[in-house]
């Protein structure tokens, strides 16, 4: 008996002793936030995991969820498309980090006989969702589009009835390009909305226009290229309609930011820059020593983000993501660097 | 007997009374912790508007401007305009299932249908309803020179009354098949036609029961969320025709929670479901009131 006790404890200490070197290595990362990004997030969380042996879990419940959960301190980082103040960014006895991950846009698409290519100019757009302008033979829109027959149609809009971070781009773009927009309606993931019908999600907003003629709706690009949807050209504010591509979303991000790079870039200056863009962030606390966290998850954090910035940017275009450009990495490396833990920076 | 395992037989029954006690207490604990968190949650929402959040009619996540009225409208409409529609048509699957066709394989087959019908996820209602139902209302609406959106009160209640059926028409099959032969025979010796003993002895018999079930149905009209977020068209304002989009009180908060950031759209949120909470009571409550009277009657 005393032998076999004794068999027993030994296996269960050589056990414990192969194991735990694993078992110290085995951290998870837990994020949670938007859902825009999730696809692309899942991709480089999956390769980081399999390279680093470092696991992330991130749950995609929406932008004002991971805010939420992160402000909890139940999730090590959040995801975001919306912005925070100068104030909201400022907890108590710590500071909130916007570090930038890729760009998003919102491309506006419409259900036409032929559906011909057309031109918007910000007037029309901000025209059209304020229900000011109500029929596709408008002189504003023909006056672009000469060359088409636009037909003597009621416009039905058609929009996100869930709150998103879609809205919050296409929101904050015609809030900068229409004063009434602004005084109006205003920029917000859920909106008081003028006029249209509301659909969840892409695919609802996608099914309404599919199914009535005359009708126009915004949906993310990523969904209108992978379900080949009629998009518009838009005018930007150098006068030049620009198609909504990859490359022109990361163009539009080739602006002077801000050091913390929490701006929306929705109706850039670049030249060639779509306008109705916006960035997709991680977000997570300038000081990483609260609710007990130790420094090795710390460290693992800001190793996974730098990753992300760097080498994980390359898994954004085949997902149809916009890369960020090379100005946006250099701030978001500073942003990173300056991540401390018991105040002393983890990266150098 | 020995006294031994009479007392062991009377701690069982103790032990069991006490199972039977604590589930049931348990039952009502959660119910009124459900409603105290709400309310708790509620309460920055309920001290910023008060009584005008019921009549506000404006929601403006936005500028922070909230009133649950389109949505109390939008709910009670769509429900109630759902029960009429299923009325009768769970009122004549009650009757042929439970006078009719009792037995056999076309009551069988017809029985699980209606079960099947019950077991429908509500998206797939929902899908159905945005790809078939809605192309169908709006060519509707184009004959009758309405605005063809489509979506709106009309088509989510259609979209309702298919899914509160299966719950009116079994209860309503149980109650039917419940009432006494002796009576029915009765009717029949003094001469009755199958249609009047249907009328003057099974309905009134049934009538509490068939009642009850159609309260049932109620109750999980006021709650669908999915298929009716689909096809409603998610506007927030007073519909002011049955044809036009509206919103409904579950479909607001599905549609708005996960991204609510600040505290008082959270809180309005909350106390939307406070609300949907409170009218699912009054109608239960005033339900059992008519069902008590009816049976008491007859």
């Amino acid at each position: 008996m005393p032998k076999i006790s004794g068999f027993l404890i030994s296996g269960a200490l050589i056990i414990s002793f192969v194991l735990s070197p694993g078992m110290a290595k085995d951290i998870e990362l837990i994020g949670a936030g938007a859902t825009f990004p999730y696809p692309f997030y899942s991709k480089v969380f999956g390769i980081y995991h399999q390279e680093f042996g470092v696991k992330v879990n991130y749950q995609a419940i929406g932008s004002g969820g991971g805010t939420r959960q992160l402000l909890n301190k139940t999730v090590d980082f959040g995801g975001t498309d919306a912005l925070m103040s100068d104030e909201e960014v400022k907890t108590e006895d710590n500071y909130i980090l916007y570090v930038p991950t890729c760009l998003g846009a919102v491309v506006l698409t419409y259900n036409l006989p032929g559906n011909p290519g057309l031109k918007f100019t910000p007037e029309f757009i901000a025209g059209i969702f304020l229900g000011k302008i109500t029929k596709w033979n408008d002189e504003r829109i023909v006056a672009v589009n000469p060359e088409v027959a636009l037909p003597d149609m009621n416009i039905i809009v058609a929009r996100r009835s869930d709150g998103s971070g879609t809205t919050f781009i296409f929101s904050s773009y015609l809030g900068k390009v229409s004063g009434e927009w602004n005084q109006k309606v205003g920029v917000g993931t859920s909106l008081n909305w003028p006029v249209g019908l509301g659909a969840k999600g892409n695919p609802g907003v996608t099914g309404l226009i599919r199914q009535i003629p005359g009708s126009i709706g915004y949906v993310e690009l990523i969904y209108a290229l992978q379900n080949n949807l009629p998009v518009a050209l838009v005018e930007n504010k150098s006068g030049n309609f620009i198609q909504p591509t990859i490359e022109s979303v990361s163009l539009a991000a080739n602006v002077d930011l801000p050091e913390h790079t929490r701006a929306s870039i929705s109706n850039t200056e670049a030249e060639y820059g779509y306008p109705i863009s916006g960035f997709t962030w991680i977000i997570l606390y300038k000081e990483q020593n609260y609710a007990r966290r130790t420094r090795e998850k710390a460290e693992e954090l800001v190793r996974l983000l730098w990753w992300v910035i760097h080498e994980g940017q390359k898994f954004a275009e085949p997902l149809h993501y916009a890369p960020i450009p090379e100005s946006a990495v250099k701030k978001a490396e500073e942003i990173i660097k300056s991540v401390t833990y018991n105040g002393k920076a983890l990266l150098q | 007997m020995s006294i031994q395992s009479l007392s062991k037989a009377g701690r069982s029954e103790l032990f069991f009374q006490g199972v039977l006690y604590l589930s049931a207490c348990f039952l009502v604990v959660l119910v009124f912790a459900i409603f105290l968190s709400l309310l708790v949650h509620s309460i920055p929402s309920i001290n910023e508007f008060g009584v005008g959040f019921l009549f506000g009619k404006i929601w403006d996540p936005v500028f922070g401007l909230f009133g649950a009225l389109p949505f109390l409208v939008g709910t009670l409409l769509t429900s109630f305009l759902a029960l009429l529609i299923s009325i009768p048509f769970s009122l004549s699957i009650s009757i042929f299932l439970g006078e009719y066709f009792t037995e056999g394989t076309f009551s069988s087959v017809l029985k699980s249908a209606i079960e099947i019908l019950a077991g429908i996820p509500s998206i797939i209602y929902g899908f159905w309803g945005l790809f078939v139902l809605v192309p169908l209302i709006r060519s509707l609406q184009i004959k009758l020179g309405i605005m063809p959106y489509g979506v709106g009160i009309f088509t989510a209640s259609l979209i309702l009354f298919i899914m509160i059926i299966p719950y009116s028409a079994s209860i309503g099959r149980e109650v039917v098949q419940l009432v006494p032969s002796e009576f029915k025979e009765a009717a029949f010796s003094l001469g009755a036609t199958r249609f009047e003993v249907i009328r003057k002895v099974i309905l009134p018999y049934a009538r509490s029961g068939i009642l009850a079930g159609i309260l049932l149905a109620l109750g999980r009209a006021l709650g669908e969320t999915m298929a009716v977020t689909m096809v409603i068209g998610n506007v927030n304002v007073i519909p002011d025709s049955i044809f036009s989009p509206a919103n409904t009180m579950a479909s607001v908060i599905a549609n708005e929670f996960a991204e609510a950031m600040e505290n008082l759209h959270l809180s309005s949120l909350v106390q939307i479901g406070l609300l949907l909470f409170v009218v699912t009571m009054i109608v239960n409550i005033i339900g059992r009131h008519i069902v008590k009277k009816m049976s008491v009657e007859s």
